[in-house]
Formats: structure tokens, C-alpha cells, sequence
């Protein structure tokens, strides 16, 4: 039984790394097998650092770091395909329409799972009839657990529209039918063993005995031991005094090593139920997650809308009231919005005045192409593009405090790892980059690595003030580049929109540095954003 | 040629090596550290007596040789080795049987020892006959396991022995537990309960799920008081078979061929130096063959010589220490000190090394060399150095300056004449004399008057004699004496190179080097004065 509720034929953790992570808190910070990096992409941290995905999950997961980490997983982890991304998006859509609904079946996971935490207790004296009891008792608790969650699949079902949640819900209600359970409820009774234990054995090495197999009792519930006898075997019996301790002990680890394999199957298979509910529950979280950024947005009065994600090669990049989620999150207030509608273009070039905007715009871009790519509605009020391979960020780390030499070689080494991870059919996302040495210079080898990578079909957004590099484009006409600027208007004040513009020779520095000094205005450049956007 | 044994062509001196005792020599030479480092590993084959007796002959010696090449071949070795360690099994489990208290696992566990004897006798004699032999020890007890294994007395318990096996591995019983009584029945299919509980809940897998089996000590010889009450029911429940395995364990006690046990102990004089001068080759230190020169009836025959020798017991000793503190090759140990390899030869009339030179220099650790691979070449093992010809002695003797106290100067010179003095009544032509700084305790004088005393006895008996003394006229007595001295790095006299070459005793050797250190030697001294 599998949950199918990201992928149509996956789980997201077949390892339940996650679950192990919850499990125990310290483990993973030196255990490389539960280290959450191997569901990220190799440029997770960049990605995380540009966008400040931090905001943005956060607020998805409200505190339970369960759901920060699966919401980072998948926020990161790209989808490649149209059809994943709209199958999840059914799914959210679902969870949109039956809120409570969804929440309450989470709820519902959460219970068993913690119930099951509780009740965990052998350790290092643990014995096969102590695991016996203890997995019997988990498996009781589990199996009522089941029956709730089967009885909501039988309840709901209906409201639901989605493919993912349709079988789902058919998956419990038949896999986990009244005649089932009523099997799990026999075992539970004969695991008790009132009769005694019959067990088969060989002789081994030393003629000691092994291969102890535990026989299933007979379901003849009537004596079966006095119908073993009237059988007239030959046997022998031997009857320990209850004075001999030493034999007395014998007998019970004799009995114990006959149970230890029934034991072990048992106790797999309480984790098995376990390990069910915890997949569920993984891949549940990521809607809980969608559901709590929803009402965060909500309180804000923006908008979300699903994406229409167009095959990969389709060159779309189609949007309005497209804004910046993290920015909005982190100033709580409704922000700008920008609108493109840009058909069969593969190089966009950003330029104008300074914190005009640009670089929000690029990451607005940026978080919505991953919020896409992971089935999740996005900022704006309508979004059409591509669906990449993968997509990558390359920004200026205004934080180096490294000699200008030392930043340029900073910033061709990352651009080094980038070449070799970059598949055909990316985005890349690139904010001043190639900046921190003279423009020529800058401008050169910004031109060189940019016509490589369209020709090498990336998608290149690039935001950058070197007006040589830039120009030089704008001269060639291509029909597939197109030309944004951040608006100045005739006072010089900005509106932080970026609109179609050819490149200008000045970035309005000296407005900015006048504006700064003479008029001694606050530094933050969010915050002098916010303020712009709020006129609106 | 039918087999006497793997260590000595004559039974005789077979008999002797049983009560040898370590030769007085031995301590003065460093061998009893040599030996114990060779045989305190194999102690349970009792190895000792073997390195305490010396070989009469020189065909004994090539006995050895012959037998010391053939395991040299990876191949043979690696059978006589296996079937060492096998024996050693069959020892451990007879041992495991006198120890054990239930009846009928003291039967198993002789079953199974007679079982591995017989499978690893069968092999090993198959392994020898798979490889060229050329010696006449293997390939005489090769022929020997090959008449043992068609032998009736073999073949009958060999085949008894898998009989035994095979039928009671068919046995299986069943075990009922309730309450404070068990009862054992013999067999009869059930359903595996474990399956059934794994099928019931197959749906939920996710994936792997940790083992929650309890681990058994599995020790297949401890057993408790049920298990062997469980086992006398099963032997009970199968009485047929356990009264055949009953009667195998009581009728064939002795089951181990005398030949083949004696040989499973000498052959590990072999196996035993081999593996200690393993680790030496393994370093880059070299071992050889030597040619075993006798002596003539004119008294000649006494040439001899040996290139890149070196002291086994100080190489072991800085073997440890390397593989203690750095795990560096054996050569080059922790504090920087290396086993130094020295060359050495008598020609025509020499007879004596006479050694002088600076202190610490390694003159000791030469004459202990020249002792101990002597001494080596007499038991017929290869010995350190690349090339050697030895010489065939009938007998060693030793006087070493001891460092212990002396309370009576004129006690101590009287115990060195006194021992000297039977070392000449009992040394014969064919000996050597090894004399470490003796007549220490007494005047220059003294020393030079006794020595040149004793020097002229020692010539007339035209032995072999290395001497390490300060009395450099010693060094150039006549013809029959060589002078070789210690040296130091010139560039630093606090250095000792540890090499004795054949050189002049002047006496100058270690100022010469200060010298040249300071430029003040005449060359240097006429260079700067003339600027």
C-alpha cells in the first residue's frame, strides 16, 4: 500500500529518512545516512541563499520542522514533467476545496504515529516474548487506527476529485476490509499463546539444536496439546522443578529462541503499519504546507493561482501580477507586481536603475519557477512558462569580503561547478554577475558564457548593469532576446516595476547616491520597497 | 628411502635433539632472544631442543636446505601450512572433548575432530603430490601419507566417520513448551508461523525495516542443561545411530598416526623460522644458503665469508619498536636507527678478526653476527646475508665482558683466565672463539702481556676467532689476524655508522674525522694557512 500522493508510481522517501530524522533529533547531525541532502539538488544551498527560501518555508511549515523539511525537499527537488506537476496540483486543489477535511486525516496520521512513539520501550533487555508483547500491543493500537482511517475513506471519498486522492481512498477502503481485519484479530489472539509453544528444531554444529521454526497453532481452539498426545508419538517429557532456577531460566530462553523469529516478523510489522503511516504522512505534510502558505498570502489579501506549465523547448514566459512571495511574507504587506508576456525568447537581459527592482523581479521569477516545478500554486495572478530541467541561480555574494580579485575568481569557480552540473533545457538565473572586476573585462566574459549557454538551450535571465555587455545583445536584434529595464520615473523616483526597455548607459547611481545622502533617507533597501509599494 | 623424519636424515641424532638444552653461548650471542622470538609462538609444539643441537654432518645440514627450498615455493608451503593449522584443529577439539561434561557431545566433537584429521590427511597428501618435490624429506613423507592413506585402518573410520555425519544431520524433533515442561517427539511438518505473520502484513511494507532477532550465542560447544536433556531425548528418540557414534568415539582413542604427529611438531621448525625471517625480507634485509665449508686434513678449508649480514635478535628488536611507533619499514625505525649489514671474509691464512675502534660503534653486535650466523648455518637454516660460506665447527665458545658488579677486580681477572683457560683446553681446530673486551678489569699492561699471551695460544690451534679489544697491536699480530674497526660520520664524530670494515687499527680513524670536521687536518690546515 503506498500513498502515491506526489508521484503516480513513487514514494518520496522510499527510506523513511525523514521519519528517522524526526525520530531521533541529533542522529542526523552526524549520521551522513540521514543527511537530507541526498533528496537535494546539488545546488540547494545557492538556490536556497538567492531565492531566501528560508521565508517561504517557514511559513509553510508554521513552526513543525516536519513540514519545513518536507517542504524543502520538494520545493527544491524540480519536477521535470507537466503531467506530475498537474497531478499534484489536482491533489492541492483537493485540499483547497476540503481544508478541514485534510487537516483532520493529517491529525488523524499524527495520533497514530505519536501513539506509537509513546508506547516505545524495550532497549537493551529486550528478550523475544518482551518484543512479542510489546509489537502485539503496537499492532492492537494500530490496527484501530486503521479501521478510522478506513471508515474516513469510506465517508469522504466523494468530495474528493483528484486522481491521487481516488485512489487513495479505494486503496484503503479495499485493502483494509472488514474480513481483513477480522485475520489481523485472529492473530492477535493466537499470538498469545496460552497453550504453549510448539517449535521444530534440527540438530546443528555440536549437536546443538537450531533452526527453531515456531509452529502456527492449530485454530481448534480445544486443547490441541492433549490431541498431540493422544496421537501416541514416542516422545519424552522432562518437567523442571520450579527450585531449579538454572533450568528454569534454560527453558525460557529455549521458548524465547523459539519465538524469536515469530517475534521479529511481528515486530516488522508493527514498523511496516508504522512506516505506512509515516509515508502518508510525509506526503501529506507538503499540502499542509501549500495549505498554511495559502492562508499566510490570504492575510495579506495576494493572490495565488495554478501555473500552466508548458513542455520544455516551448519558449513561454507569460505572467501577471507575478510578485515576490518572500518579500511579501517578510513585510507582511502586498507588494508589486510585474507582468510579462514574452513568446519564444530565451535570453531576457535586466537592466536599470539601481535598486529599481530588478533583483526582486529576478527572484520572483526564480521562486515561482520552483513553486511551479513543485506542483504548488503560485505568487500572481496567472503564470505560463516552461517547465525546465533544472534551474539555477548565479548572484553577485555582496557579502565577499575578498579583494576584487579574489571575488572574480570566487565567482568563475561557482560558475565552473555550475558548468558542470547544467543539463540542455535549464533556466539560469544570473544577478550582476562577472561584475567584481573592470566592465570590459566583466562585459566580455559575460557576453562569451551567456551566448554559450542559449546556444546550449538555457534559458538565461540575466540582471546586470554592465552596459556593454547588455548593449552589445541589444545590437545583435535577435528575435529571441528580449530587453527589461526597472522604470525611472521623469522625477527619478522608482516605481520598482520592470518594464520592456532598451538598455540604457546609466544606472542612475548618482540619483540614488543623492537621494541617500542629501535626504539621509533609511539604508535598507527592502524597506525603502516597501514603502514605494505601499503607495500604490 | 622410507621417512625417518622431516628434520634429520639419522634417527640417532633424532633421539639426541630430545634432550638437548641451550648451549652455553647462547646468552653471550644474543641466540636465546633469537630462538625465543622464533619458537615462544609455537610453544605447543615444544620447538626449543630442535635450535639447541647442532648438526654433525654436512649431508644433515643439506637435509635441511633441500627441505627449507621446498617450502620456499609459495605453493608447498602453503599446503604444509594447511594441514598445520588443520592439525592444530584436531588438537583443539580433543582438547574441547576432555573438557566437555555431556556424554553425547564429548561423541560429536571427536567425530568431528577425526573427521577433519582424516579429510586434511587425504588432501594434504593429494596437495604433495601436485607439486615438485625435490627434497628428500618431503618427498620421502610424501610417500609415506600415500601408503597411510590406502592403509585398511584409514579408509575403514574414514568411511564411518561420514556415515556418522550424514545421518545425523538428518536429524529433526520437535520441542513442546508449556509452562515448566517440555516434551520432545520426533518430527512432523507445521506451518512456519513467522511466514504467515510476514504474509499478513506484506501490504504495508514501505521498504527495509530493521532485524529485531535477538542474536543466541551461538558457541556451538556450550550447551545448558535442557539443550543436553533435550539432546539425550533426541539420542533416545534415534538410538540406533547414537549407539554407533557411542561406540566410534570409545573404540578409536588413538586414532593419529605417530609418524604424521611427530612429523606435525618438526615440521614447524620450518614454519617457524621461515615466518620469522619474513618479515626481515619483507623489509629488504637479505638471507642465503651458505656453502658449509669442512676442513681439510692440511687445515685448510677455513675460508670463508659473508656479505650483508646482520644481528637477528637486534633486527627483531627494531622491528618491534618500528612497528610500534610508526609502522615504517623495518629498516628504518622510530629513533632513526637501522639494521646495519656488515660484510666479512677470511682468506687463505687469516684466521682472527681483531676489532678495535670507537665505543658504541657496533663492534659487539659484529661479533655477535659472525656467532650467530655460525651458529644458524649449523642447524641448517638459511642465514642473514645475500652470499656466505660458512664454516663446519664442532664447537663455540664465548667470553663476553659482563657489566655486572665486581666487588674484587682481582676475582674478576682471575674468573676471565680461569674460563679462557678451559676455553683452550677444550677448543680443537675446528672451533671458534668469540672474546668481547676481556681483561677489562686490569691494567694496560696486563691486558697487552695477557692478550699477546693468549694470542699466540690461539694461533697454534689455528681456530677461527673474532676478538674485540682496545689493544691495537692486537690488530696487526701477523699474517693470520685481520683488522677491521668500527667507524663514525665524519661530519659528526657523536655519529656511528655501525659498519666494521677491514681497516688499519691506528687509533686515528675517530681524531682524523674531528679533524676534518674543524678543517685542520693537514691538506685543510696548508689550504688556509697559505691564504
Amino acid at each position: 500500500m503506498k500513498a502515491f500522493l506526489l508521484f503516480k508510481d513513487k514514494d518520496l522517501d522510499p527510506k523513511q529518512i525523514l521519519m528517522q530524522r524526526e525520530r531521533k533529533p541529533r542522529a542526523w547531525e552526524t549520521d551522513e545516512k540521514l543527511s537530507l541532502k541526498q533528496f537535494l539538488p546539488w545546488n540547494e544551498e545557492a538556490l536556497t541563499k538567492d531565492l531566501g527560501l528560508d521565508i517561504l518555508l517557514s511559513k509553510m511549515a508554521d513552526g513543525d520542522n516536519f513540514l519545513y523539511e518536507t517542504g524543502k525537499i520538494i520545493v527544491l527537488s524540480s519536477l521535470t514533467d507537466a503531467e506530475t506537476i498537474l497531478y499534484r496540483q489536482g491533489i492541492l486543489n483537493d485540499c483547497m476545496t476540503n481544508e478541514q477535511l485534510v487537516r483532520d486525516l493529517y491529525r488523524l496520521l499524527i495520533d497514530a504515529i505519536e501513539k506509537e512513539k509513546a508506547s516505545h520501550w524495550w532497549g537493551l533487555f529486550s528478550s523475544p516474548s518482551s518484543i512479542l508483547h510489546e509489537s502485539l500491543d503496537k499492532l492492537k493500537m494500530f490496527t484501530e487506527m486503521l479501521r478510522k482511517l478506513r471508515d474516513y475513506a469510506e465517508q469522504n471519498e466523494e468530495k474528493f476529485a483528484s486522481e491521487g486522492f481516488i485512489k487513495l481512498f479505494k486503496t484503503l477502503r479495499q485493502e483494509l476490509n472488514d474480513e481483513y481485519l477480522s485475520v489481523i484479530e485472529e492473530h492477535f489472539r493466537q499470538l498469545e499463546f496460552e497453550d504453549g509453544v510448539l517449535i521444530n528444531a534440527e540438530l546443528g554444529r555440536g549437536n546443538k539444536g537450531t533452526n527453531y521454526i515456531l509452529n502456527r497453532p492449530y485454530e481448534d481452539k480445544r486443547n490441541w496439546f492433549d490431541r498431540l498426545m493422544q496421537k501416541k508419538l514416542p516422545g519424552y517429557t522432562f518437567e523442571v522443578s520450579p527450585r531449579d532456577e538454572a533450568g528454569s531460566r534454560a527453558l525460557y530462553e529455549l521458548r524465547n529462541q523459539g519465538l524469536n523469529l515469530v517475534a521479529n516478523a511481528l515486530a516488522q510489522s508493527a514498523d511496516h503499519v508504522l512506516n505506512f503511516f509515516h509515508a502518508l504522512r510525509t506526503e501529506l505534510a507538503f499540502y499542509i504546507g501549500c495549505l498554511n502558505l495559502r492562508l499566510h498570502l490570504a492575510e495579506l489579501n495576494e493572490q495565488v493561482c495554478f501555473p500552466v506549465p508548458v513542455k520544455c523547448g516551448e519558449r513561454m514566459m507569460s505572467f501577471t501580477g507575478l510578485y515576490d512571495v518572500n518579500l511579501a511574507l517578510s513585510a507582511e504587506k502586498k507588494v508589486v507586481s510585474n507582468n510579462l508576456h514574452a513568446i519564444d525568447k530565451i535570453l531576457f537581459i535586466i537592466t536599470g536603475a539601481n535598486t529599481g527592482g530588478k533583483s526582486t523581479f529576478l527572484r520572483s521569477i526564480g521562486i515561482s519557477q520552483l513553486m511551479m516545478q513543485a506542483g504548488m500554486f503560485v505568487p500572481a495572478e496567472s503564470f505560463k512558462a516552461e517547465v525546465h530541467e533544472s534551474i539555477i541561480t548565479h548572484f553577485k555574494r555582496e557579502e565577499d569580503t575578498a579583494m576584487e580579485s579574489g571575488k572574480f575568481d570566487e565567482e568563475l569557480s561557482r560558475m565552473n561547478e555550475i558548468v558542470n552540473n547544467i543539463k540542455p533545457g535549464s533556466i539560469i538565473l544570473l544577478n550582476e554577475s562577472f561584475a567584481a572586476t573592470n566592465e570590459r573585462e566583466g562585459s566580455e566574459i559575460a557576453k562569451q558564457i551567456t551566448k554559450a549557454l542559449i546556444e546550449s538551450r538555457i534559458k538565461v535571465i540575466f540582471v546586470t548593469h554592465q552596459y556593454e555587455f547588455a548593449h552589445g545583445f541589444f545590437e545583435k536584434k535577435m528575435p529571441d532576446a528580449i530587453f527589461l529595464r526597472a522604470e525611472r520615473l521623469e522625477d527619478g523616483t522608482r516605481s520598482f516595476r520592470v518594464l520592456e526597455g532598451e538598455p540604457l548607459q546609466t544606472s542612475y547611481g548618482e540619483d540614488l547616491y543623492e537621494k541617500i545622502f542629501n535626504q539621509s533617507l533609511e539604508k535598507s533597501s527592502y524597506q525603502t520597497q516597501v514603502q514605494s509599494s505601499s503607495k500604490e | 628411502m622410507s621417512f625417518i623424519s622431516i628434520l634429520f636424515d639419522k634417527k640417532s641424532e633424532q633421539l639426541k635433539a630430545q634432550n638437548a638444552e641451550s648451549p652455553p653461548f647462547f646468552i653471550d650471542l644474543n641466540l636465546d632472544q633469537v630462538v625465543d622470538a622464533i619458537a615462544s609462538k609455537w610453544s605447543e609444539y615444544n620447538l626449543n631442543p630442535f635450535f639447541y643441537l647442532s648438526l654433525n654432518t654436512v649431508d644433515s645440514i643439506h637435509y635441511r636446505h633441500e627441505v627449507f627450498k621446498d617450502l620456499e615455493n609459495e605453493l608447498v608451503y602453503e599446503h604444509v601450512k594447511f594441514f598445520a593449522e588443520e592439525m592444530q584443529k584436531v588438537k583443539n577439539y580433543l582438547k574441547l572433548v576432555e573438557k566437555l561434561y555431556y556424554q553425547h557431545q564429548k561423541e560429536i566433537w571427536f567425530l568431528y575432530a577425526v573427521e577433519i584429521y582424516c579429510e586434511t590427511i587425504k588432501k594434504f597428501s593429494g596437495d604433495l603430490n601436485s607439486v615438485q618435490l625435490k627434497s628428500r624429506g618431503l618427498v620421502s613423507f610424501k610417500d609415506y601419507l600415500q601408503n597411510y592413506i590406502k592403509s585398511k585402518h584409514f579408509t575403514s573410520y574414514y568411511n564411518e566417520v561420514k556415515k556418522l555425519n550424514e545421518e545425523l544431520a538428518k536429524i529433526k524433533y520437535r520441542i513442546i513448551i508449556q509452562n515448566n515442561s517440555f516434551t520432545v517427539q520426533n518430527y512432523e511438518p507445521g506451518i512456519n508461523y513467522s511466514d504467515e505473520i510476514e504474509k499478513t502484513f506484506q501490504k504495508f511494507k514501505q521498504g527495509a525495516v530493521k532485524d529485531y532477532r535477538i542474536k543466541y550465542d551461538s558457541t556451538p560447544e556450550y550447551m545448558n542443561p535442557i539443550e543436553a536433556q533435550i539432546l539425550n531425548f533426541v539420542a533416545q528418540l534415534n538410538s540406533g545411530l547414537f549407539s554407533k557414534l557411542e561406540n566410534f568415539y570409545k573404540e578409536n582413542a588413538a586414532f593419529i598416526d605417530e609418524t604424521i604427529e611427530v612429523y606435525d611438531r618438526e615440521i614447524h621448525f620450518y614454519i617457524a623460522y621461515l615466518e620469522h625471517i619474513e618479515k626481515f625480507k619483507q623489509s629488504g634485509l637479505k638471507f642465503c644458503y651458505p656453502v658449509i665449508s669442512e676442513t681439510t686434513p692440511k687445515g685448510t678449508g677455513k675460508e670463508i665469508y659473508n656479505y650483508e649480514g646482520f644481528d637477528l635478535a637486534l633486527a627483531n628488536k627494531l622491528n618491534e619498536l618500528s612497528s610500534v611507533s610508526n609502522g615504517k619499514q623495518a629498516r628504518q625505525t622510530g629513533n632513526g636507527k637501522q639494521v646495519v649489514c656488515n660484510d666479512f671474509y677470511l682468506e687463505g691464512e687469516e684466521r682472527i678478526i681483531v676489532i678495535t675502534g670507537p665505543n658504541q660503534g657496533g663492534k659487539t653486535t659484529f661479533a655477535r653476527v659472525f656467532g650467530q650466523i655460525h651458529y644458524l648455518a649449523s642447524l641448517g637454516c638459511p642465514v642473514p646475508g645475500s652470499k656466505a660460506q660458512l664454516f663446519h665447527f664442532d664447537n663455540i665458545f664465548t667470553q663476553f665482558e659482563r657489566s655486572e658488579k665486581v666487588e674484587n677486580l682481582r676475582g674478576k681477572l682471575e674468573d676471565d683466565l680461569t674460563r679462557i683457560y678451559s676455553i683452550l683446553e677444550q677448543a680443537t681446530s675446528r672451533s671458534i672463539i668469540i672474546m668481547n673486551e676481556i681483561f677489562n678489569s686490569t691494567t694496560i699492561q696486563d691486558v697487552s702481556f695477557l692478550s699477546t699471551r693468549l694470542m699466540e695460544r690461539i694461533l697454534e690451534l689455528d681456530t677461527l676467532c673474532v676478538w674485540v679489544t682496545f689493544v691495537d697491536e692486537l690488530a696487526s699480530f701477523n699474517e693470520k689476524t685481520v683488522s677491521m674497526t668500527s667507524n663514525i660520520v665524519p661530519d659528526n664524530p657523536a655519529l656511528r655508522t655501525f659498519k666494521i670494515v677491514r681497516r688499519q687499527a691506528d687509533g686515528l680513524a675517530y681524531a682524523l674525522a674531528i679533524a676534518e670536521k674543524y678543517r685542520l687536518t693537514y691538506s685543510s690546515l696548508k689550504n688556509r694557512i697559505m691564504q
